[in-house]
């Protein structure tokens, strides 16, 4: 997984750092690089993403911009057709809606309708998720709108080592990618009990990061914990929330992180499924058309006469993320386990 | 709602509703009289240095050259060549011809769909040719003048038009919608000023790379109430990017006049003030005007001193496309009565007038370039027309979505090929 020139020292960082650590390495080793957005210049991002960076690799590199998401894609777009690879941040993904046509028409498309004339290699970051009560506007989980564009890529990160590695592999990526980073995670993974002390990254063998230059191969999915009962799929926070569970519940899951959302690790799945005879699919978003609904029925489409159970799924409600009522929205460890349950019965 | 619960005891009149509406539908005779055209003289052409706040009466008056009789007059004569004003005549005529032609073959069936750009030649053409060859065009659909002034071969442009075997997009695109990286013409997109932004975004990579290349781009008065305008101005002033942005007021978007786009309060090209961005007002059927205007603002692009908006002043005389029907929204003889007459007879006088051309001449090469053009439409014929469309292999549908195929991909193009063989049998090949 790891290229040769990773084996440099190796630094704890909690995501947010490894985020940083992929960004200031690519300004670093790619003169085309940019970085910009609402926030990312001098004062470093609202999640501290950009930290630093602007200092570092200069004005022109690393800037902020107007708040215009439209423009943010839009120019992002222009500067990837001059040559550049720009890495553009939206602030909070519930933002990314008014830049959805640049994304949609234009960035997703435009080296098929110029047949490679142009290409558009930039790679949106943008926070997303909730867990950090903050309201309808800053906790949706649009993973689902993006997998349904043909020509972008989207990618989910689980871990700081992770993190560092899909990012670098994005920006270098000749494609639009959206990466979705899971907010609540940022500083430490989430055990899916809001009432529990937070533990750091520090305490979780993902936060040892290589400092220096290392990719992670887009659409390749990681197996978190082997077994034989059943197969989970997940991604972003709820590889965490749903290890606590299965381990609690000592349930014999085995937890596949699908890390890239498209191009999707079909055969890890495939596998995985066809091993364990049952299928748990989970996911923060909204239930309805969400990107559960498509892993349900790929795993239906391939792994059927492997099958004991029906497919279940765990997920947000199709109501808009609630501010007060965030714990009882939230998947969380009541659904997962009757989930879990009736998944196991037969 | 009953009537009384629904007004506050006021002597107030009731609040209206204003909906917008031409002065003249079909059936009604057109005046144009009340347009306002300053004298030749009358707009002064301020240095390419000046701060958009003192300028601003540039984006309400108009930047003219030509004058009726057809002299060349005032501050903004760019003072070309004979060689130089008969070159741009060339080309304005080579796109009416091809305008001519391609529309033709629309009409007998050789493809889906044309754009003309009749009377509004001198906006693409004069400006690109007032730009460097390296300058970035992000063109609307309206813009083949742009291709024509950087000699882009005709041919390359009918095979796209008719997605044929010669088609180097593959019949991925809708007939027009070029892409030209080597003649610095961005791809078409057709959802309309998606590209304003993007402009911005090149011209600020330009800028930051410390290159000398500036960026153009285009949109009609009607695209100019998306919000991608908007985004776009708005980044070109604050980041000064070196970008010239370009409304073709024709007057008309599909059915909708101008006053759909706030044109009934005032000019496109005052837009500019409210972004403290640089604003000229331009006889768009002039075609010496919008050279000039192109050049002042590349100008002023190419020194850091900024973007500039200019509207050109133009009427679209033919239908908005193939698929529209003009005289159901607007009188027919609209364009006749346009007050600044038409670009290629206003070139065609001017150049007359300086005894560098004559009548002779111009039917001679009104004759060649419809000769050129037609030969040039054989040539391509024989990669093939529109007809059921099926000129590529299959398999392009799949490639160009990402740089490598992924398996769903993979998987949905075996699938595509299965289909084609149950339908056309094994040794099917596209025509």
């Amino acid at each position: 997984m790891m290229s040769a020139d990773t084996m440099t020292a190796t630094k704890t960082m909690n995501m947010i750092e490894a985020i940083n650590s992929a960004m200031d390495v690519m300004l670093e080793r790619d003169s085309n690089v940019v970085v910009m957005g609402e926030d990312v210049g001098f004062f470093g991002g609202v999640f501290r993403a950009t930290a630093g960076l602007q200092k570092k690799h200069g004005k022109t590199r690393v800037f902020d911009t107007p708040i215009n998401e439209c423009g943010i894609i839009g120019v992002a777009v222009g500067m990837g057709a001059y040559g550049l690879r720009p890495v553009p941040e939206i602030q909070f993904a519930d933002y990314i809606y008014p830049g959805l046509d640049q994304l949609v028409s234009e960035a997703a498309r435009l080296r098929y309708r110029s047949a490679a004339d142009f290409i558009c290699p930039m790679t949106v970051r943008t926070p997303f998720g909730g867990g950090i009560f903050g309201g309808q506007t800053h906790s949706q989980s649009p993973e689902s709108i993006m997998t349904h564009i043909c020509g972008v890529k989207t990618v989910i990160p689980s871990n700081p080592y992770d993190a560092k590695g899909l990012l670098i592999a994005a920006i270098e990526d000749n494609d639009p990618v959206v990466f979705l980073e899971p907010k609540r995670i940022y500083n430490g993974p989430f055990s899916g009990y809001y009432d529990r002390p937070v533990e750091p990254w520090s305490k979780h063998a993902a936060s040892a990061v290589p400092e220096g230059h290392y990719r992670i191969e887009l659409g390749k999915a990681a197996t978190v914990r082997e077994g034989e009962a059943l197969t989970v799929l997940a991604y972003g926070t709820m590889v965490h929330v749903v290890k606590t569970i299965v381990e609690e519940l000592k349930v014999d899951a085995e937890i596949i992180d699908l890390r890239t959302l498209l191009p999707l690790d079909i055969d890890a799945i495939e596998a995985s499924v066809k091993k364990t005879g049952r299928c748990l699919v989970i996911h923060e978003a909204t239930r309805t058309s969400g990107f559960g609904a498509e892993l349900a029925a790929l795993v239906q489409e391939r792994c059927f006469y492997h099958l004991e159970a029906p497919v279940e799924r765990v997920t947000g409600f199709d109501t808009p993320y609630p501010h007060s009522l965030e714990w009882a929205y939230f998947p969380g460890p009541v659904r997962i386990a009757t989930a879990l349950t009736k998944i196991l019965k037969d | 709602m009953p009537e009384t619960d629904r007004r506050p005891a006021s002597n107030l009149p009731p609040l209206s509703l204003h909906i917008p509406e031409p002065r003249y539908r079909p059936g009604d005779t057109p005046d144009f009289g009340d347009i306002v055209v300053p004298a030749v003289d009358a707009t002064p052409r301020p240095s390419e240095a000046t701060k958009p706040d003192a300028m601003r009466e540039l984006c309400y008056g108009l930047v003219r050259v030509l004058d009726f009789d057809g002299q060349a007059k005032g501050q903004w004569d760019p003072k070309l060549s004979p060689e130089r004003l008969r070159t741009m005549l060339r080309y304005m005529m080579l796109v009416r011809a091809f305008d001519d032609r391609m529309f033709r073959a629309q009409r007998q069936g050789k493809t889906s769909f044309y754009m003309k750009c009749t009377g509004e030649e001198a906006t693409s053409v004069a400006s690109t040719m007032a730009l460097d060859r390296g300058d970035m065009c992000f063109p609307s659909y309206r813009q083949q003048g742009i291709l024509i002034a950087r000699d882009y071969p005709l041919i390359q442009m009918m095979n796209q038009i008719y997605s044929n075997r010669g088609d180097h997009l593959l019949g991925r695109q809708l007939p027009i919608m070029y892409s030209a990286p080597k003649h610095g013409f961005f791809s078409v997109s057709g959802n309309l000023a998606t590209q304003y932004p993007q402009a911005a975004g090149w011209a600020m990579a330009s800028a930051s790379k410390g290159d000398s290349r500036i960026a153009t781009v285009w949109c009609g008065e009607g695209s100019s109430a998306e919000g991608d305008f908007h985004s776009a101005l708005t980044f070109a002033t604050v980041y000064n990017a070196p970008v010239i942005f370009n409304v073709v007021n024709n007057q008309w978007a599909i059915s909708s006049f101008s006053g759909f786009a706030g044109g009934e309060r005032t000019t496109f090209a005052a837009r500019a003030v409210g972004y403290g961005i640089a604003g000229l007002r331009v006889d768009g059927n002039d075609p010496l005007a919008v050279y000039a205007a192109t050049q002042w603002a590349a100008d002023r692009a190419r020194t850091n001193s900024g973007p500039t908006l200019i509207e050109h002043f133009t009427y679209r005389s033919e239908g908005h496309s193939t698929s529209d029907d003009p005289s159901a929204y607007r009188p027919a003889d609209e364009a006749s009565a346009w007050p600044f007459g038409d670009p290629i007879a206003r070139l065609r006088q001017h150049l007359e007038t300086l005894g560098e051309w004559d009548g002779e001449r111009h039917e001679a090469q009104r004759a060649e370039l419809e000769n050129l053009v037609k030969t040039t439409q054989k040539q391509s014929e024989k990669l093939g027309i529109l007809g059921h469309g099926m000129h590529q292999p299959f398999e392009t549908m799949f490639q160009d979505v990402f740089e490598d195929m992924p398996w769903h991909l993979k998987e949905q193009c075996a699938q595509m090929l299965a289909e084609q063989e149950a339908k056309f049998g094994p040794d099917w090949k596209p025509e």
